[in-house]
């Protein structure tokens, strides 16, 4: 069982309010992912959860149980870190057998979960080695078969694949999912990186300046984004945002169009074409409306435009969001 | 970043360290206040009574009183203007390839473990004496007459003793912040044309800036209380030529038994040493930060 | 600096730094060999290096005179005794400051050094008549008591600034394991910080071994270590070269030997965070 449900939660350093305050509820054997720019507070929401910071005021629930006081240890979660924290004095078996040494497991018990877990996270081979002797993504694996072998109620990830190479962190990010798919306990994931949020999560938590901006499935999220920060922050390339008269024209304050819902062809918008990167797959286009200004446009990898043409442009009418002065979503 | 648990935690684990110091500081910082006040002269124990701040004008108007703080701060400073840039140019030698790197390391590490006892002994007795002493030998051999360092230049001897016991400890320091810094730092300095001086004062010397903040740290702690080695080489003379502060303190107390007035001597040690502290840790706490 | 030079060059920097290296060594050298010659020819003059009749005489009328055995055994409790009480105290505060570091952390570490400014010499006396009250005169502990609180802060500063390099995410993936307060710090922080803890403990023993005033004041006989034993041998008596040398050489031997044999380890930690 992991449900976790926030109420109220507050977290201030002196006099400044890192989270203003936030009521969240995470299912059971949900994936819920908090994603946000850097300083949005949402490694300081995770941390708050796992017990490693103090809340100033709120509740925490684990479980139905009021976790807000317990010490981390006692909350029945596990986490994996940034920089994964493996200790370096420690073999691989020692690692993920720690916290099953000091809940005062026996031996045999210890070396049958470890084995297990290095199974599953294909480690059998390394476990006499030392953390330095490992690869990056060796490491996050021993991090997280110390997390698994302690059957946590939720396992807590804050940017667990920051410090690891383009290639790698799509591999383990699948990894990280077919796990959440095989133990279905309830993960929280931290990151700052959109991709991995709307491709790993159930349910993600759009954060900004502490304050949650908007909960929903990825899909929703990039559907109907609630408000503009939303709107900017998901999806790739980001979405355009237009003012003015185009805007005005829409009866709205700013318009929003995504790239990939921009037709080359015919179409109200006229401009000249600026950087063009052809990916094969895609096109990214930058297009100089009149009017309007800067476009971005993801068109079909086939597309023949160089820089300087002059080309029209479709959006598509019935995929645009229109945000009102407070930068609301309008219906 | 913490919890109040952990927080209450480390006050705890804390405590103990801070109250035993500042029981350590403050309960003979108080008896010696105490004393300083009193009469108190284990020659003439009919003498007591309150004193006011008699032993206080006793102790700073004697004749000695000014030469010893001169004496203290040329003793300090000239310990830590040798040991920092011997230290230097020792390390900046051996941070060089050589062959048998270990050993010299070693040899050079070397007088940092001799008690200081020792070490004035063996200098006072086998090389500084006028008469038996190595130096007067190989004055000898060059046809100079021996010269009495002891004798002539007290202050510089003793000096020259304390710079030898603390020498390793600066260059060991030195040395290891030399060997952290990035060749490519100064490859790079040398691909825009900086010459080897100029790598020296423009790259090394500014890497150096936490390490010698250190060892001056650190020096002028046990510097500030330099005292086995004049007691045993030169009792603070000829006259008071080589009488520091603490010495002169020890005299007050053990020589002339006059604890009243050793203790007043205390107190204003203890007011100068503060003054030095003040401006020290707030220079070092500065550069320590960055 | 692994810079490739040329033979020659490398030739040159050696002899310059075996030059310097034996420079500072020659009155250690000097000493040892001292302590091996008769009397008569440790002051002749010229003075003879290697040539000389060899004995041992010296050592055994050293040891008559004054029984070493007694002054080197109290050297070493005393040492070993405040390195130990010294590290109990000091890892858990060490521990405090680097990892839930306060806005006063640096201004109390600085407080702590600063104690160390206070000229011994000034509270000799009260030191002496609390010691005669408690009576803890010529004792070993009380040695041990006041050599502990003279290298505290430098102990607390040396293990702060080396648990500061350790990352506090390790001690944080211990908590949420479950680890308790002690179990950190004994099974994860410990082990993590061994190269510094050796460091701090031979740096500290080295420095209690040496310390020379509250263990001469403070001693007459039962406690008194070798810097006891060494100071007897202060005044001239008649020729005493060649015994002083053999006393000095007693006294300064176990350290040094010591000193020689952990020098990597003393060195790897002796930074005070003076390097980055």
């Amino acid at each position: 069982m992991g449900k976790i449900t926030l109420s109220q939660v507050r977290k201030s350093f002196g006099e400044v309010d890192v989270i203003p305050g936030i009521d969240l509820s995470i299912e059971d054997g949900e994936f819920v992912v908090f994603v946000g720019p850097s300083g949005c507070g949402k490694s300081t929401l995770l941390r708050l959860i796992a017990g490693l910071e103090d809340t100033t005021s709120g509740k925490i629930d684990i479980d139905g149980r009021d976790a807000t006081l317990l010490p981390p240890a006692q909350r029945g979660l596990a986490m994996v870190f940034q920089s994964y924290a493996l200790y370096p004095h420690m073999t691989v078996r020692k690692n993920i057998a720690f916290p099953l040494k000091m809940a005062g497991m026996s031996a045999a018990e210890q070396e049958a979960k470890v084995q297990h877990a290095a199974k599953i996270l294909n480690l059998t081979n390394y476990l006499d080695r030392r953390p330095g002797q490992l690869s990056g993504g060796q490491r996050q694996r021993v991090a997280i078969g110390r997390a698994i072998v302690r059957e946590p109620a939720a396992f807590l990830f804050d940017e667990p694949l920051s410090n690891l190479d383009a290639a790698l962190r799509v591999t383990m990010r699948q990894e990280i999912s077919e796990l959440h798919q095989s133990l279905k306990t309830t993960m929280i994931y931290v990151t700052h990186d959109q991709v991995e949020a709307m491709t790993m999560a159930d349910k993600i938590v759009v954060l900004n300046a502490g304050r949650v901006e908007q909960v929903g499935s990825p899909l929703d999220l990039y559907h109907s984004p609630r408000n503009l920060f939303v709107a900017g922050f998901i999806g790739s390339p980001k979405m355009n945002l237009i003012t003015g008269p185009e805007a005005a024209r829409h009866t709205c304050t700013t318009l929003g169009v995504r790239p990939e819902h921009i037709r080359v062809g015919d179409g109200p918008w006229q401009g000249v074409v600026g950087l063009s990167e052809h990916l094969g797959s895609d096109s990214f286009i930058k297009v100089e409306v009149d009017g309007i200004g800067t476009i971005n446009v993801r068109a079909g990898g086939e597309i023949d435009v160089r820089h300087g043409d002059r080309i029209r442009l479709a959006p598509d009418m019935d995929k645009l969001h229109r945000f009102d002065a407070e930068g609301l979503a309008l219906k | 970043m913490a919890t109040q648990s952990s927080r209450s935690a480390a006050r705890a684990m804390l405590s103990p360290t801070v109250i035993l110091l500042l029981i350590w500081m403050i309960v003979p910082l108080a008896m010696t206040i105490w004393f300083s006040l009193q009469r108190y002269n284990l020659l003439y124990p009919d003498r007591t009574g309150f004193n006011d701040f008699g032993n206080y004008t006793r102790f700073v108007l004697s004749p000695a009183f000014g030469g010893a703080v001169v004496n203290t701060l040329i003793l300090v400073i000239g310990v830590l203007v040798i040991t920092v840039v011997l230290g230097i140019l020792i390390a900046l030698l051996i941070d060089q390839p050589i062959w048998g790197q270990g050993i010299v390391r070693i040899l050079v590490i070397s007088p940092f473990f001799i008690m200081p006892p020792v070490a004035a002994l063996i200098w006072k007795n086998m090389f500084m004496n006028p008469t038996n002493g190595l130096f007067a030998e190989a004055a000898k051999v060059i046809g100079l007459s021996p010269y009495d360092f002891l004798g002539q230049a007290p202050l510089t001897s003793i000096i020259l003793i304390v710079a030898w016991q603390w020498l390793p400890f600066a260059t060991l320091i030195l040395l290891t912040a030399l060997q952290s810094l990035s060749s490519e730092e100064l490859e790079a300095a040398e691909m825009d044309g900086a010459n080897a001086l100029k790598r020296f004062w423009y790259i090394m010397l500014p890497h150096l800036a936490r390490a010698i903040t250190v060892v001056v740290l650190i020096q002028t702690i046990f510097l500030l209380g330099i005292f086995g080695e004049i007691l045993v080489t030169t009792n603070g003379g000829p006259g008071t030529s080589s009488t520091t502060l603490p010495y002169l303190i020890y005299k007050e107390a053990l020589l002339d038994f006059d604890v009243g007035t050793a203790a007043a001597g205390g107190v204003v040690a203890v007011i100068l040493a503060n003054i030095v502290a003040f401006f020290l840790m707030r220079a070092i706490g500065k550069n320590l930060d960055a | 600096m692994a810079r490739h030079v040329t033979t020659q060059r490398r030739a040159i920097n050696t002899a310059a730094a075996w030059t310097v290296a034996l420079i500072l060594f020659f009155p250690i050298l000097w000493t040892v060999l001292t302590s091996f010659k008769p009397e008569a020819q440790a002051v002749a003059s010229p003075p003879i290096f290697l040539g000389f009749d060899w004995t041992l005489q010296n050592y055994v009328d050293v040891n008559e005179q004054r029984e070493y055995f007694r002054y080197f055994v109290n050297s070493i409790i005393i040492a070993l005794g405040s390195t130990a009480l010294g590290l109990a105290l000091a890892v858990p505060a060490a521990w405090s400051m680097a990892f839930v570091p306060g806005r006063k952390t640096k201004d109390l570490l600085m407080w702590m050094l600063s104690t160390k400014m206070m000229p011994a010499v000034g509270v000799l006396v009260p030191i002496y008549l609390l010691f005669k009250t408690l009576g803890l005169l010529d004792t070993r502990i009380g040695l041990v008591i006041v050599l502990t609180l003279m290298n505290l802060p430098i102990i607390v500063w040396m293990l702060y600034t080396y648990f500061k390099e350790i990352p506090g995410e390790i001690l944080e993936a211990a908590r949420m394991d479950g680890a308790s307060l002690k179990a950190e710090i004994l099974h994860v922080l410990t082990p993590m910080a061994v190269p510094g803890i050796a460091s701090t403990v031979l740096l500290n023993i080295i420095l209690a071994w040496n310390e020379a005033f509250w263990t001469i004041n403070l001693t007459v006989t039962d406690a008194a270590p070798l810097t006891k034993f060494i100071s007897g041998f202060s005044s001239p008596q008649g020729l005493f070269y060649a015994k002083l040398s053999a006393a000095s050489t007693m006294a300064i031997a176990p350290i040094l030997i010591m000193g020689w044999f952990s020098q990597k380890q003393l060195v790897r930690g002796l930074t005070f965070g003076a390097v980055k």
